[in-house]
């Protein structure tokens, strides 16, 4: 009626919807992130310790290619995360927030150094490595069944019950190392002298086996999400679970079997930590992984091969800043600092690729 | 016997004062829809903040004064984690990132400011002190603490103490009887409602999550400068504590009088483990040790699922927990 006393002036921005962003577009939006975010860590390299940031790249660059020990070393750590992160992206694609992969995998690695130490010496090689691989599945698949089961039954929120787990697999594992050190002051290496339940050095690699559990995990749950029949169910329980009930899934059932497979392979990833990294368990063995893995698979949004890359990316940086600490004696904190920033140039990007910004005055109409 | 009953309570209640913090900032936070998962990140922001500017006025100042201290290290934590929680509040609300992915990340990011920047004051050494503001921290209330047993358990605490007590009293005031806190709720349960009703949602959600995150700095701060001593060492410890707070927050079931009992009890159960052999008068193994410090965790989760298998309707987590708000979503 009254437009003069109703007439708001229009906000210098405003925000809508962005349909159909393409490919091209989607990597440019990430590059400029990433780029953006390596300009902001430079400055703060630059300014806390007065180094020539191109220089400190550089170094770092070396911390994964400067020679094949230390492109050996990046892929052993790209394998471990690249597995936690195949492992929680079922979980959250059904949008079962699992922040208890580190618990699942240390309790996969306590049951595998468990078997490897007591049975080390009764089973021949194969039975004793079938025997640590199945044992370490089932461990981390009880850990992510006990909270999907009350999930499905009760609602109970995942989120923190999965958060709660990682410490209940902490303790159990300090107090087995505990007994299983007897008077030591550490655990040490498992098996040192036999070697049983380690994996074999194959072509001058030691980490070959994991690298090729690891590739292979990665086109199967691929394939698993993209072209089976559970993983299409997953993902519709992830959109809308009363869409899902509607179509006549079970998501109670797709819920505890889901967390069942994440949980089975954080588990079989203990296991390749304990056989084919560490030789031995700690309850810094899961070092965080747990935690960087879903920032993994949530960039990736669940594409395996997305998540290589990422993987990649965090690896090369953590790689990097422990080549840096040792170079200019700085600490390896270092890392920390530069990957959070990175990923909060990533996290935030995601906004331009969704949603777009038009500023006052352009209108487009019927667009 | 008795002895190492107060001696136990002693311990439990500054413990319990760090994860009250760590939890009252984390409701304040929830209340507004925002789950914050940053908060070991932001414990070791404000910790770290309030230890080196402490640091830094004792060693410039030459005659450094404790309430000078107190003020600046106060200051300085409060606007550090504050600068953290605006982190998260600009990538989730803003920018609509997923929360628990940002404050994962948040956490990766305090803990490595924290210890990165806590290497250069070490300098070397494996720890670093602050004595003057520790003193000023942990400073006992004069008399009362004298007077026996009762003046021990009671009044023997730096202020920080009673001060996390009147602050949960006047959280729980605020969120149930003024008009700021009800919009609050109002924003966290259902924001197209409150966003209707005239409430800025984008407001309240910002500042309940800076003010929020500025609260729990101060657990970070009273961890380093009263309940470790004044000490900074490169530490992992803090991440734990924050994990605990936010474990506390689910146990109160976002209720911030609950909080007080709630973290004494999760002291004593964290510090069980050394108090348990005396009490009962049997020796355990270390390896049981290890064992008895999951209880915190282990009680947690058997509130978690009573609350969710109870389902009354006041104990549940507000309802838009979690998700991002935009208006021209249907």
């Amino acid at each position: 009626m009254s437009q003069s006393t109703t007439a708001v002036r229009e906000p210098l921005l405003r925000i809508a919807k962005r349909e159909g962003t393409t490919l091209p577009q989607k990597i440019l939006v990430r590059a400029v992130a990433i780029l953006l975010a390596l300009v902001v860590d430079a400055l703060f390299i630059f300014f806390v310790t007065g180094l020539n940031p191109l220089a400190v790249y550089g170094v770092m660059w070396g911390g994964t290619f400067a020679n094949m020990t230390r492109f050996s070393w990046m892929l052993r750590d790209l394998s471990i995360l690249l597995c936690v992160g195949i492992a929680l992206a079922p979980a959250f694609k059904m949008r079962f927030w699992n922040c208890g992969g580190e618990g699942q995998i240390l309790i996969g690695g306590l049951i595998a150094a468990l078997v490897m130490v007591y049975q080390g010496n009764n089973l021949p090689a194969p039975a004793l490595f079938a025997a640590m691989a199945i044992g370490s599945m089932a461990a981390g698949a009880l850990w992510g069944f006990v909270p999907a089961w009350f999930k499905s039954r009760w609602g109970t929120n995942e989120t923190l019950f999965t958060l709660m787990m990682n410490y209940v697999a902490t303790s159990i594992v300090a107090c087995m190392t505990n007994i299983m050190r007897g008077q030591a002051s550490s655990l040490g290496t498992l098996n040192k002298a036999t070697k049983a339940g380690w994996f074999p050095v194959i072509m001058g690699q030691r980490y070959t086996i994991n690298i090729i559990v690891v590739i292979v995990l990665t086109f199967a749950m691929y394939a698993y999400l993209k072209f089976s029949k559970q993983g299409y169910e997953i993902s519709v329980v992830g959109e809308s679970e009363n869409t899902a009930r509607y179509a006549g899934i079970n998501v109670r059932r797709v819920t505890v079997r889901t967390m069942l497979i994440s949980g089975a392979i954080c588990g079989l990833c203990g296991f390749l930590i304990v056989a084919g990294k560490d030789q031995t368990i700690a309850t810094t063995s899961a070092g965080g992984r747990g935690f960087t893995a879903i920032i993994v698979a949530w960039l990736a949004k669940f594409n395996t091969f997305y998540m290589a890359l990422i993987s990649f990316l965090l690896v090369f940086l953590e790689r990097g800043a422990s080549e840096i600490a040792s170079a200019y004696s700085l600490n390896e904190y270092a890392a920390d600092i530069i990957t959070g920033v990175i990923l909060f140039f990533i996290l935030g990007s995601e906004f331009f690729i969704n949603y777009r910004l038009i500023l006052r005055g352009a209108h487009k109409e019927g667009k | 016997m008795h002895s190492s009953l107060i001696a136990w309570i002693m311990r439990a209640i500054p413990f319990g004062t760090i994860i009250m913090y760590g939890a009252l900032g984390e409701t304040v936070t929830e209340k507004s829809g925002n789950l914050n998962l940053g908060v070991p990140g932001i414990m070791y922001l404000g910790g770290f903040a309030g230890f080196a500017s402490a640091w830094a006025y004792e060693n410039t100042a030459a005659n450094p004064n404790g309430l000078v201290s107190i003020l600046i290290a106060m200051i300085c934590a409060i606007a550090a984690s504050m600068l953290g929680g605006l982190i998260y509040a600009f990538l989730t609300i803003s920018l609509r990132a997923n929360q628990n992915v940002t404050g994962l990340a948040l956490t990766t990011f305090g803990m490595g400011v924290a210890n990165f920047f806590g290497v250069f004051i070490l300098n070397g050494a494996s720890y670093s002190a602050a004595p003057v503001a520790n003193k000023a921290f942990a400073a006992k209330i004069p008399v009362l603490s004298g007077l026996g047993a009762v003046g021990q358990v009671v009044f023997s605490y730096g202020f920080l103490v009673y001060a996390a007590i009147v602050l949960a009293i006047a959280m729980h005031w605020f969120l149930t009887r003024t008009r700021a806190g009800l919009n609050l709720r109002a924003v966290g349960e259902n924001p197209a409602t409150a966003d209707a009703a005239g409430i800025n949602v984008t407001l309240y959600k910002y500042l309940s999550t800076c003010i929020g995150a500025g609260i729990c700095g101060i657990g970070g701060l009273y961890y380093v400068l009263d309940y470790n001593q004044g000490i900074w060492a490169t530490t992992g410890q803090i991440e734990a504590l924050g994990w605990l707070a936010v474990a506390l927050v689910i146990f109160t079931t976002w209720k911030p009088l609950n909080a007080i009992w709630g973290a004494y009890l999760f002291g004593m159960l964290y510090w069980l483990y050394q108090f348990l052999p005396t009490l009962l008068g049997v020796t355990l193994a270390s390896y049981m040790t290890d064992l008895v410090q999951m209880l915190p965790y282990v009680v947690t989760v058997l509130v978690l699922i009573a609350v969710s298998m109870r389902k009354k309707k006041e104990d549940q987590p507000p309802a838009h927990l979690g998700l991002a708000y935009f208006r021209e979503e249907r």
